[in-house]
C-alpha cells in the first residue's frame, strides 16, 4: 500500500464530510415511501442540522441554469427544480451556527461584481461561513436564458473564469481595515468590464472559501492556483492517491504549498449493520435509482430517438442512433460522445456481460467507484486508510434520500470514525476556514493603496 | 376588535439594520413582534449594505408573520437569476415574499456591470421586460407539475412545464434579450409573488399597472401625502394597492423629534409625537392600503412604534389582522392566481371540443 504522497506533503490524518444536496438527476431517490420535499424549507433545515450534529464541514448547494432535456422537452424521470443556492443558504445561515455554506455558481452567466457582492453578503450574513463552488458551464443552450447569451468559446472558459475569480478575489480585499475605507477595482477584460466599490468588508474567515470540481489538466491547473478546496471526482483509494500527487505537484508548480489545495471527492454511502444488509440495500437504491423507465430514457440520450418499445429487461436496442453527437441538454456530463461507436461498444458490452438494458445502464450510471458499501465499522476502517496516508481531506456525500439521508451517517458512521480518531469531535472554530484548518488569506499588497486596472 | 373593510397595514423598512446578523435578527423580530405587516429591504448602494435578498432570505426562519420584501434592481441584473432568487425567498418564507422592483438610475450600477448607462424612458422599459419574465417564469411550471407517479416513473408531467420564450419589445433603448425558460424551480408557493414599484413608475409610456401588485407614493409632505395617494388610485385604478412612504422621527428617550433631524430623502417626513403619528396613520389609512415607514434610527423608533403606535392604532381597528399561516398575497388580498399556461391550456382544450 502507497505509503507517501509526496516528500512535501503532511497527511493531516484526518476527514471532514460535506454533504452535496443535489435536487437533480438520479441519484437522489423520489420513490421511496420516505422521500421528502426537494422544495421544501423543512427537508434542507432537517438536513443541514442533522449534519451540522455529525460535525459536517460544508453543506453543498449545485447549479443548473436550464433544466436538462430528453429528446426535445425537459426531462420527466428525474428529481428537478431546486431553489437558488445563495438564496437558500441564507436562510440556512439563520437555523445552522458551524457547518460551512458552499453554493455552486457560475462564472460564465453572472457579472463578477453582482457575484462577489452576493457571495460577501452571505460570508457575513453566516458569520464566515460561505463557500463558493466555482463551475464554468458555457454553451449557447444555457445561455438561452442569459442576457448575456452563448458568447463564450469552450476553450477559453478557464482562462475567462480565472479572470473573473482575480477579480472576485479583489473586490473581497478592497477594505483597507474592517471599518474601510474601500478601494475601487478596475477590471477590463475581453468579455467584462468591472468598475466598482465594493460595498462590504471582509469577514470573519476573511473571504469565502473556493471549492472547484474542473478534470481536465486545465481545470486542476485552475483549481491548483485559485481554490482551498477540489471536489474530486476520484474517491477510490488508488485513483485518489494518484490524484492527489498530480494536485501536490501542480501546486507545488504554481507557487502554493503541498498541502495549500484540499481534495474532497464525491461520494456516496451505502450502509447497514453488517456487510449482508449493505449489499441488500445497495440492491434496492439501485433499483430505485434507475428504474425501468429512466433505464431506457438513459439510451435514448445517446441513440437521439425513442425507443420505448423496447423490454428495459430485455438486451440493448439492435437499431443504431440517429444522432452523430450527443447534444449538451442533459447536462455537461453527457456532452459529445460518438453515439455510433458508443452503441456498437455497449452492446458489444452488454451481450458479453449477459446485461438486459436496465442492468447496463444501472452498471453505467452508479457511482460504481463512488460509492461506499458495507457495515458501518469495515467502511470506517477503510476510511481510516485514507486519512492515515492522505489521500483526501474527506468525503463530499450526496444522500440518496432526501431529507433523511444522513441519519445513519451521522448516527453510526462518524461515531466509528471518532473512535478511530480520524474526525473531529468538535468543530474546530466558527468559520468554514477554520474548521477546514485553511490558513487565512493574506491582503494582496499591490491593492493598497489603489486597485490598478489590469488587461486580460 | 374587528377589523374593518378600511382597516390597512404597516411596513418597515430595515435597511438600517445592516448585516450583522444578531442586529438584522433582533431588528425583524421586534418589527413582528410590534405587528407591522410587512419588513422590506434597501438595496441600497451604501457601505456596509448586504445583498436585499438574501437579509430577506436570512430573515425568513427568524420569523413567522411578516412579509419580507426585499428591493431588487430590473436594470443591470439578470432577470433569470432574480426571478430564480425570489421563487427561492417564497419557498424560504413559506410565501411570505414579495418584491420591489426598482430601476437603477446609477452611473455607477452600469459601471458595475460594464454596462451603458440608461436613463429616461429606457427605465421602466427595462423594468417592465424584467418583470415580465419574472411572472412568466413564475407560472412555467404549473402548481401540479411535480406529479411522483411512481406507476410511469414520472417525477413531474412536463406538459405542465412552458417555454416562457421571452424577447425584448422592439423599441427597447437598451440591448435586447430574450429568455427561453422554463424555471429552473418549481412555481413559488405563492403562485406569483406581489410585485410592488414606485408610483412614479408606473403609468402611461411607463410601467403598466397590470405588471404590478402595488405602489409605493411619494409627496414632499404629510399635508400632501393623502391626496398624492387619491390622485395615484384614480390614476392606476383599483387594482392596484397604494402604499404611502413616510419617513418618522419621533420624540423619543426624552428628547424632541425635532433635534434629531437628519438629511431630506425626498419623502414626507413625519416629525412629532407618538400620539400624533398614531392620528396622523389612522387617518392615512382610511386612504391608503398601507404605510411603510423610514424610521430616522431603527433602534430609537422602532421601539417607540412597538410600545405606542402600533397597539393604538390596534385598538383603534385601523390594521388588518397580521397573517397567521397566511401568505404576503393574503395580507394584499389577492387571489392565488392560476399560471397563465395553465388557462392557455384550459382554453385550447375547450376550443377543440
Amino acid at each position: 500500500m502507497t505509503q507517501h504522497i509526496h516528500a512535501k506533503y503532511q497527511p493531516s490524518g484526518q476527514l471532514q464530510f460535506g454533504i452535496f444536496f443535489q435536487g437533480v438527476n438520479s441519484g437522489t431517490i423520489w420513490k421511496a415511501p420516505e422521500s421528502g420535499s426537494q422544495t421544501d424549507f423543512e427537508s434542507f433545515r432537517r438536513i443541514v442540522q442533522t449534519a451540522e450534529r455529525g460535525k459536517f464541514a460544508a453543506f453543498f448547494l449545485g447549479e443548473g441554469l436550464r433544466l436538462r432535456e430528453h429528446l426535445g422537452r425537459p426531462h420527466a424521470l428525474d428529481v428537478v427544480g431546486r431553489p437558488d443556492a445563495q438564496t437558500m443558504l441564507a436562510a440556512l445561515a439563520a437555523v445552522t451556527k458551524n457547518i460551512g455554506l458552499v453554493a455552486t455558481q457560475n462564472t460564465t452567466y453572472n457579472d463578477p461584481a453582482d457575484l462577489a457582492h452576493r457571495l460577501a453578503s452571505l460570508d457575513l450574513l453566516s458569520g464566515g461561513r460561505a463557500a463558493w463552488n466555482v463551475v464554468t458551464t458555457d454553451n449557447a443552450w444555457t445561455g438561452a436564458n442569459f442576457r448575456r447569451g452563448g458568447y463564450l468559446d469552450h476553450a477559453d472558459r478557464y482562462v475567462h473564469a480565472e479572470a473573473f475569480v482575480e477579480t472576485a478575489k479583489r473586490i473581497w480585499d478592497s477594505w483597507e481595515t474592517p471599518a474601510g475605507p474601500a478601494h475601487r477595482v478596475v477590471h477590463e477584460g475581453r468579455h467584462y468590464t468591472v468598475d466598482v466599490t465594493p460595498r462590504l468588508p471582509r469577514s470573519a474567515q476573511y473571504r469565502p472559501v473556493l471549492f472547484q470540481a474542473g478534470d481536465s489538466p486545465d481545470g486542476r491547473d485552475f483549481a491548483a492556483r485559485q481554490a482551498d478546496v477540489i471536489f474530486s471526482a476520484h474517491p477510490k483509494f488508488d485513483d485518489a492517491v494518484e490524484f492527489r500527487r498530480d494536485i501536490v505537484a501542480r501546486s507545488l508548480a504554481a507557487g502554493r504549498g503541498a498541502n495549500d489545495v484540499q481534495i474532497m471527492p464525491a461520494s456516496e454511502f451505502i450502509l447497514a449493520a453488517t456487510e449482508q444488509e449493505a449489499q441488500e440495500k445497495k440492491a434496492w437504491v439501485r433499483s430505485l435509482q434507475i428504474g425501468p423507465q429512466q433505464a431506457v430514457a438513459y439510451l435514448e440520450q445517446f441513440w437521439g430517438r425513442e425507443l420505448s418499445a423496447y423490454d428495459p429487461d430485455g438486451p440493448l436496442p439492435d437499431i443504431d442512433p440517429v444522432v452523430e453527437e450527443t447534444s449538451e441538454t442533459r447536462g455537461s456530463g453527457f456532452h459529445g460522445a460518438k453515439a455510433r461507436q458508443l452503441a456498437d461498444q455497449w452492446r458489444a458490452e452488454a451481450k458479453e456481460r449477459g446485461l438486459s438494458i436496465r442492468q447496463f445502464v444501472t452498471s453505467k450510471t452508479a457511482r460504481i467507484d463512488a460509492t461506499f458499501t458495507g457495515s458501518y465499522t469495515a467502511v470506517a476502517d477503510h476510511l481510516a486508510e485514507y486519512a492515515r496516508v492522505g489521500a483526501v481531506d474527506g468525503f463530499n456525500i450526496s444522500p440518496w434520500l432526501i431529507p433523511t439521508g444522513l441519519d445513519d451517517i451521522v448516527n453510526q458512521l462518524v461515531p466509528e470514525l471518532q473512535e478511530r480518531g480520524v474526525y473531529p469531535t468538535e468543530y474546530r472554530g466558527t468559520t468554514l476556514r477554520e474548521n477546514l484548518g485553511l490558513a487565512t488569506p493574506e491582503r494582496s499588497p499591490e491593492l493598497i493603496p489603489a486597485a490598478a486596472a489590469s488587461v486580460r | 376588535m374587528s377589523t374593518t373593510p378600511k382597516a390597512g397595514f404597516l411596513a418597515i423598512e430595515l435597511d438600517g439594520a445592516g448585516w450583522e446578523r444578531t442586529s438584522l435578527t433582533q431588528a425583524v423580530l421586534a418589527a413582528e413582534s410590534a405587528g407591522f405587516h410587512v419588513a422590506t429591504f434597501a438595496d441600497a448602494p451604501v457601505p456596509g449594505r448586504a445583498n436585499a435578498l438574501q437579509r430577506a432570505a436570512f430573515a425568513s426562519p427568524v420569523t413567522r408573520t411578516i412579509a419580507l420584501v426585499p428591493e431588487a434592481d430590473t436594470v443591470y441584473t439578470e432577470t433569470f437569476h432574480i426571478s430564480t432568487q425570489l421563487a427561492s425567498l417564497d419557498y424560504v418564507s413559506g410565501g411570505r415574499a414579495g418584491w420591489i422592483a426598482t430601476a437603477a438610475q446609477s452611473p455607477e450600477a452600469a459601471a458595475a456591470v460594464g454596462r451603458s448607462f440608461v436613463n429616461g424612458e429606457a427605465l421602466a422599459q427595462e423594468a417592465a421586460a424584467s418583470i415580465e419574465v419574472s411572472r412568466r417564469l413564475w407560472d412555467s411550471w404549473e402548481d401540479d407539475a411535480v406529479i411522483r407517479d411512481v406507476a410511469t416513473g414520472r417525477y413531474i408531467d412536463v406538459d405542465k412545464l412552458h417555454y416562457v420564450d421571452f424577447e425584448t419589445p422592439a423599441g427597447l433603448a437598451g440591448p435586447g434579450y430574450s429568455v427561453k425558460g422554463p424555471s429552473i424551480i418549481p412555481r413559488p408557493l405563492q403562485g406569483q409573488l406581489p410585485v410592488l414599484a414606485a408610483a412614479s413608475l408606473v403609468g402611461d409610456g411607463q410601467l403598466s399597472p397590470d405588471a404590478v401588485d402595488a405602489v409605493l407614493v411619494t409627496a414632499p409632505t404629510p399635508e400632501l401625502l393623502a391626496a398624492e395617494v387619491c390622485e395615484v388610485r384614480a390614476r392606476l385604478g383599483a387594482s392596484v394597492a397604494v402604499v404611502a412612504e413616510l419617513d418618522v422621527v419621533l420624540d423619543a428617550r426624552g428628547q424632541a423629534a425635532a433635534s434629531r433631524l437628519a438629511a431630506e430623502s425626498g419623502r414626507a417626513r413625519f416629525v412629532g409625537s407618538a400620539a400624533g403619528l398614531t392620528d396622523y396613520l389612522d387617518s392615512l389609512l382610511k386612504e391608503a392600503d398601507g404605510v411603510r415607514l423610514h424610521p430616522a434610527s431603527l433602534a430609537i423608533e422602532l421601539d417607540e412604534l412597538a410600545r405606542l403606535v402600533l397597539p393604538e392604532l390596534g385598538r383603534r381597528g385601523a390594521l388588518r389582522a397580521p397573517i397567521q399561516d397566511g401568505t404576503f398575497r393574503d395580507l394584499l388580498r389577492l387571489e392565488r392566481p392560476e399560471s397563465r399556461y395553465a388557462r392557455s391550456n384550459t382554453a385550447a382544450a375547450g376550443g377543440g371540443n
